[in-house]
């Protein structure tokens, strides 16, 4: 066991908080004097290598070599200064790392350096209304007419499509082919004539999902990612990322820090939450577990950077057990608060600004988004334990 | 960076796992617990203290290995695996760290070596300190300890036990000196020998760092939570084993059960939930070893969160081998016994949550 990174990571640590300390109070809102575009701050950020570090200069990126170490630290210091981390989204998060795989030359130089810099935002087009555990049974249809797809369907639970210019999008293009060989993933801008957009209100009262159905909508041939029929196979690797990321560790704790502050200052008759036995001992069960949980990402991070330290089992459980343990951390902020809790949107007497209720219900949008946990509990038990598979039916009745 | 156990470490354990693997079967388990068969008990405790286990804490200038609590936890983790029949925290952990942080240098020459060498064993009893339960409790006055310890960790066969008072002040008695009166209390777990000490003016050689200094009775209490949280994730990780083999080879509805969400399900659910406990139990043992300020909060909440977790292994496990898992035939209750054992032992988990807020000055 040696918790150290070694002084080569600690100067490197030093330089992140300089820097941290260097753009201390930055924010994105106009009435800040240290007022800066997203856009901006993301190019700052790619010039230091601290995001898109191993994305090659040519498309955008920082050129550099992948260094988990250095990504963990500095992830770690931007959120003890409270400084903004780089853009996420599906298209930086998942896109990029697509087209580095199976991209052609002219769409790595077309899409990539547009999407590290913010100035393109994507949205994903996979769910549909009857492909949602389900997803390979996906049924918007691409067919290929004078060099172009035209596309027709729909699809659902996809987020910030009213604000993207572009969709990646999985389409059944080889409908005699077996369910998983007959997609393609076909990037589609989003002002295409025949897309229309209809925003989801979720429970938190956000849209923060819309339905976006497609009537003859015709994009070149060209804007296929891999062949044809391999759409599930790109699709799928990057999906694994998505999953780890909805869980952030360094988010869990700044959470866990703001209930605990919380219940040392709000009281029920004069006495503090955190004075009151059965609150503080949930308080306690809560606390417990985020150690656990920190505890094993960090053993996560060393069995990457130590080849033959097998955390298989290990990498599998972290959404299950990440966003399960978000949503009780929320639930108990809420329960601690009692009537209080309770209070939503703009109201008198409102605590954190509504984000406990708020989390707690965003967080079970997590637990079943993302592939839903019973379905992590399917991977767990079969890829992690090697259970066998529920027999296929033949046909549902 | 490197976190987790070391290659030398995960050998020890599979040493450990091995021995108990070939040697130590449940038929053997029962005989044991049930106390049919002292000689082969004699063989497996000897077999088990062949692998050096006895010398693992003793600093090398008296004899030992000296190595770390994590590498004690490695051991403790393969004892738990095979419910090992054997003492372990209380007589080569607790013990050990007790005598080299709390005796003068007299007391280190006359224990540790023979400590390492198997000549001696030390059974300890501190519950009193953690919480003193129905009459127990001890005083010391002028060398002499009147009162009464309870759940006294490895007491069979102990040459020597090392107790406290309220103030955790710690003292030796010998298990043949007058006054002393040694009743063995039966638990679930019949694999391990817990007892009560009833003590009447019994002379006491007091641990003399331990006077008005809590710091040793502390971090002793700490190994002492962070080896039983060891033992706990061993038996949890057998449990689950069991439960995910036994589902692939029962067959019900023309299917093994393990095709079966519901079942699946609880396997995962059990998986998920101790995977992060190995992290938590290693990174507690590493901050007793190097990080003293976090060290007591880590062991507490290792101790309620491992704990948490095991029982509902335990239950979960239980469940998946249905009827069978209900028997004595099966013999999985040695491994559900030992977890509800290792619970309450040194603080449940609510207490021990308590001494984790206060750690952290949450209750005034």
């Amino acid at each position: 066991m040696n918790l150290e990174y070694g002084p080569e990571y600690e100067d490197f640590r030093a330089e992140v908080i300089d820097f941290c300390m260097e753009y201390e109070g930055i924010s994105f809102e106009n009435t800040s004097s240290k007022n800066i575009s997203r856009s901006e701050w993301q190019k700052i950020l790619i010039e230091k290598g601290f995001i898109a570090r191993a994305i090659p200069k040519e498309y955008g990126g920082f050129g550099g070599e992948t260094d988990i170490i250095k990504s963990r630290i500095i992830a770690t210091e931007l959120s003890k200064a409270k400084i903004p981390g780089g853009m996420g989204g599906q298209g930086i998060d998942m896109l990029v790392p697509t087209l580095l795989e199976w991209g052609t030359e002219e769409q790595k130089q077309h899409y990539i350096q547009p999407t590290l810099h913010g100035e393109m935002i994507w949205c994903q087009g996979y769910s549909e209304p009857n492909a949602g555990s389900d997803l390979a049974s996906l049924q918007t249809k691409g067919e290929l007419k004078d060099g172009n797809w035209v596309i027709n369907g729909q699809k659902i639970w996809t987020s910030t499509a009213q604000y993207s210019q572009m969709m990646f999008c999985l389409v059944r293009t080889e409908p005699q082919a077996p369910k998983h060989s007959g997609i393609s993933f076909i990037l589609i801008p989003m002002d295409t004539p025949g897309i229309e957009i209809r925003p989801l209100v979720d429970m938190t009262l956000n849209a923060g999902f819309n339905e976006v159905f497609f009537t003859d909508v015709t994009v070149p041939e060209g804007n296929i990612v891999g062949k044809r029929g391999d759409g599930w196979s790109v699709a799928n690797s990057v999906l694994g990322h998505e999953r780890g990321s909805l869980a952030d560790p360094n988010a869990t704790m700044n959470r866990l820090n703001t209930l605990i502050n919380m219940m040392k200052e709000e009281t029920i008759d004069g006495r503090r939450l955190i004075d009151i036995p059965s609150y503080r001992d949930r308080l306690m069960q809560v606390q417990g577990k985020v150690m656990a949980n920190q505890a094993h990402s960090l053993r996560l991070l060393s069995s990457k950077i130590n080849p033959g330290q097998n955390v298989k089992l290990g990498g599998m459980i972290q959404k299950l057990v990440g966003t399960e343990l978000r949503h009780e951390m929320e639930a108990l902020a809420i329960d601690v608060l009692g009537e209080i809790g309770t209070l939503y949107e703009e109201t008198p007497r409102l605590k954190e600004n509504g984000s406990f209720q708020f989390h707690y219900m965003y967080f079970l949008g997590l637990i079943i988004g993302g592939g839903t946990n019973q379905i992590q509990k399917n991977i767990i038990s079969e890829r992690g334990l090697g259970m066998p598979k529920e027999p296929k039916v033949q046909e549902a009745s | 960076m490197y976190f987790g156990l070391s290659e030398e470490q995960n050998q020890f354990q599979d040493y450990v796992k091995k021995f108990l693997s070939d040697n130590v079967s449940v038929d053997e388990i029962r005989k044991i617990a049930n106390g049919d068969d002292q000689k082969l008990h004699e063989d497996i405790k000897s077999g088990l203290m062949n692998l050096g286990l006895s010398s693992l804490l003793i600093p090398e200038n008296y004899g030992g290995l000296g190595g770390d609590l994590l590498s004690a936890v490695s051991i403790a983790q393969g004892l738990g695996t095979g419910v090992g029949p054997i003492s372990f925290a209380g007589s080569y952990v607790m013990a050990p760290i007790a005598l080299s942080l709390g005796g003068n240098d007299d007391q280190k020459d006359k224990y540790l070596p023979k400590i390492a060498s198997n000549e001696i064993k030390f059974g300890v009893g501190l519950s009193e300190y953690v919480a003193a339960r129905e009459d127990s409790g001890i005083e010391l006055n002028k060398g002499k300890a009147s009162g009464k310890a309870l759940f006294v960790i490895d007491g069979d066969d102990a040459d020597f036990f090392i107790l406290s008072d309220k103030g955790g002040t710690m003292f030796i008695v010998d298990k043949n000196e007058k006054g002393l009166e040694i009743i063995q209390l039966t638990t679930v777990d019949k694999t391990r020998l817990y007892l009560e000490l009833n003590l009447k003016n019994v002379k006491a050689e007091v641990l003399q760092e331990t006077e008005n200094n809590p710091f040793v009775i502390q971090k002793v209490i700490d190994a002492g939570r962070i080896i039983l949280s060891a033992d706990s994730i061993g038996a949890s990780e057998t449990m689950i084993e069991k439960a995910v083999s036994y589902a692939k080879e029962r067959k019900q509805f023309n299917r093994v059960i393990g095709s079966f969400q519901a079942v699946k399900h609880m396997c995962a659910e059990m998986a998920a939930d101790l995977e992060p406990c190995y992290a938590m139990l290693w990174q507690a043992a590493h901050s007793f070893d190097h990080d003293p300020d976090e060290a007591r909060l880590q062991a507490c909440q290792a101790k309620s969160h491992i704990s948490e977790v095991a029982k509902m292994v335990s239950k979960k496990a239980t469940e998946v081998h249905g009827g069978m898992g209900f028997t004595d035939l099966l013999g999985l209750h040695y491994w559900f016994k030992r977890i509800g054992l290792n619970r309450q032992i040194l603080g449940g988990p609510e207490l021990v949550r308590e001494e984790a807020a206060e750690l952290q000055g949450f209750n005034q």
